[in-house]
């Protein structure tokens, strides 16, 4: 597989031909929300995401109810934003901040994948983005969804700090 | 305009087959190759052109031989490379057609314009005395820009306007990618249907161009749709009222003979480093008497005449602008590229990259592609007086691909080897007016090769069909 497919692999290029979670949907009134808009200043790809968070109850964790987006641009970054929905939906928020974590990871990994295979399984189709860990221009196109998810949790008063 | 004659300069003459060659040998970077070995294809010559050995040996030159503070000791090297760096202000001056003491070094084109805005805001604060009136803006008049500018020459004319009350206004652009001069002067004419101003207050019926206008700051050449501006009517009618002209020739300059004491323009700018030179220095070109005039807006060492702790007579321009330790290998490696390209011949340079417009529009062929910008490659009329029979584009293409985002189009072009620029090109307000975020530019520079641009063709023609784009 050249480079090139190993990047636009086909879970990708499917996620962003029918992407999930597309389309801002209403919050319950009882649930925490919060909403980003995020720009690639270099390209102008963009993306409005709000988050839903079912707040714990009885000392138990809150959790993503679910994550709704409006967006355009790139096949990376319209791909990533959903790969993102499906996988955080209905996660605990440390879960939730453990993906992203992760997520950095692989993109950090200049194309070689997390060193730990059953970590790397918790990022389902996410992994599919191990190829553009490879091209530095294109690893922001991956992460933009990322940071709209974690600042809209910021912004829904569920996470305390956006660091 | 015609399709089938297209301009080519004075001369008429391109490179012969072997002269190209030995162009393209002088380009050290254009032997390498990219991606596993694939041979490169440098179609992003509008971002940065790539530099002749002739430029690089001329900064190590200076570096080894001649290194020394200019305009200050008196020393043998001090001498040497005050000459150095006086000369590359000449070869400057002959490729844009000036006079020597009218080039003003900068780091850059951006600066350059930054430099006029706000010494034109120092002027209207009552720097510059009386000889400085002439720049003063305020409530109530006008700085017109275009709807197709780099945000290099609308962002510092955006602040002006804040920092002095005067209004913003810009001439649209059509759907052919070309400024729409209808509103341009009123005498009955329409402002455009995109014609704008920041805050219209009903004066409506006046002509972009009319009594209130102060400043006039437009591209040459489109750095998005490559299209000529009608430079000379532009003047005419800034000039009919008084106004300063300021040109953005930073796509002009690398491509086209530019002589702007003939265009008429007060005040022009372009960068080294589009032009075959090095990075970190461009040059500010103004009609004697206005930079004799303009207050200077970085102060300091080097641009003074009488220092005292009361006050500070200036230098005379260019002097006077250029304050602090310049960037002298790099005005001298400038210098050196003006040379390479007059030597060139910035007709044949024209009429090659001419054929090379002519090639890369044939994108349009390619089911799904559409160019942004003009579709063909026309020649000036009589009434572009000293641009007449020139071309009225040059070759730097945008286009969008259906279903498939610029980005993605770049990456497929990458993995060919085929380097195009994607994105909006620093003119985020000309893709609005289009309705797109991003496109694809591919451009040429002088060493830019017909089979070049077909195998890009080939490239761009496989795009669609890997994204599955129907």
């Amino acid at each position: 597989m050249s480079s090139l497919e190993q990047m636009y692999q086909q879970v990708i290029l499917d996620h962003a031909k029918h992407p999930v979670g597309r389309g801002l949907v209403a919050v319950d009134a009882d649930h925490l929300h919060g909403e980003s808009h995020q720009v690639n200043p270099t390209c102008g790809d963009e993306v409005t995401l709000r988050v839903d968070v079912l707040p714990g109850v009885d000392g138990g964790p809150a959790r993503v109810a679910g994550v709704s987006w409006e967006g355009q641009g790139c096949s990376i970054s319209q791909a990533s934003v959903s790969v993102m929905t499906e996988l955080v939906s209905d996660q605990p928020l440390d879960e939730v901040a453990r993906l992203d974590a992760l997520f950095h990871d692989l993109m950090g990994s200049r194309g070689k994948g997390l060193d730990d295979e059953g970590v790397e399984d918790d990022l389902g189709d996410a992994t599919a983005f191990t190829g553009v860990s490879k091209y530095p221009a294109r690893i922001k196109c991956a992460l933009l969804g990322w940071a709209a998810l974690k600042d809209s949790l910021v912004r829904s008063g569920a996470s305390a700090t956006n660091d | 305009m015609t399709t089938t004659e297209v301009g080519t300069g004075p001369s008429g003459r391109t490179f012969t087959p072997a002269e190209l060659v030995a162009v393209r040998a002088d380009f050290p970077l254009l032997g390498r190759t990219v991606r596993d070995g694939k041979r490169l294809v440098y179609l992003d010559s509008a971002a940065t052109s790539q530099k002749p050995q002739v430029v690089l040996d001329t900064e190590v030159d200076f570096y080894e031989q001649r290194n020394a503070a200019v305009h200050r000791g008196a020393h043998a090297l001090a001498e040497e490379a005050t000459e150095a760096f006086e000369h590359a202000r000449q070869q400057v001056a002959a490729l844009v057609g000036t006079d020597v003491g009218e080039i003003v070094w900068t780091p850059g084109a951006t600066t350059g314009i930054n430099l006029v805005a706000t010494g034109i805001q120092h002027a209207t604060l009552g720097r510059g005395g009386e000889a400085a009136e002439r720049f003063r803006v305020g409530p109530g008049d006008e700085i017109l820009v275009t709807e197709a500018e780099h945000h290099s020459n609308l962002v510092p004319w955006q602040e002006l306007a804040a920092r002095t009350g005067a209004t913003l206004r810009w001439i649209p652009v059509g759907d052919d990618g070309r400024l729409d001069l209808s509103g341009l002067e009123a005498a009955g004419g329409t402002t455009g249907s995109g014609a704008g101003r920041a805050d219209d207050d009903g004066r409506g019926g006046a002509g972009l161009i009319n009594e209130r206008t102060r400043v006039v700051a437009f591209a040459h050449v489109s750095n998005v749709t490559g299209a000529v501006a009608p430079v000379s009517r532009i003047v005419a009618a800034a000039r009919r009222v008084g106004a300063l002209t300021v040109l953005d020739a930073c796509q002009s300059v690398p491509h086209r003979p530019v002589d702007l004491h003939a265009l008429g323009v007060d005040f022009a700018v372009f960068s080294a480093h589009k032009t075959l030179g090095p990075t970190g220095v461009g040059a500010l070109y103004g009609r004697r008497e206005l930079l004799e005039a303009l207050p200077p807006v970085t102060t300091g060492g080097s641009m003074v005449e009488v220092v005292t702790m009361e006050g500070t007579t200036f230098a005379p321009p260019p002097l006077k602008f250029e304050a602090g330790t310049q960037m002298v290998a790099q005005a001298v490696g400038f210098g050196a590229a003006a040379d390479y390209l007059r030597e060139l011949g910035m007709d044949a340079v024209c009429a090659h990259e001419a054929e090379l417009a002519t090639e890369l529009l044939r994108i349009a062929e390619i089911p799904g592609v559409r160019v942004i910008g003009p579709a063909t490659v026309g020649t000036l009329g009589q009434d572009a007086g000293p641009e007449a029979g020139l071309p009225d584009r040059v070759a730097a293409v945008s286009f969008v691909v259906d279903g498939v985002h610029a980005h993605d189009v770049g990456q497929v072009l990458d993995d060919a080897g085929i380097a195009v620029r994607v994105g909006h090109h620093c003119a985020q307000p000309l893709h609005r007016r289009f309705g797109i975020a991003a496109t694809a530019r591919a451009s040429a520079s002088v060493y830019t090769t017909v089979d070049e641009v077909t195998a890009f063709r080939e490239a761009l023609a496989g795009v669609r069909a890997f994204f599955g784009a129907e």
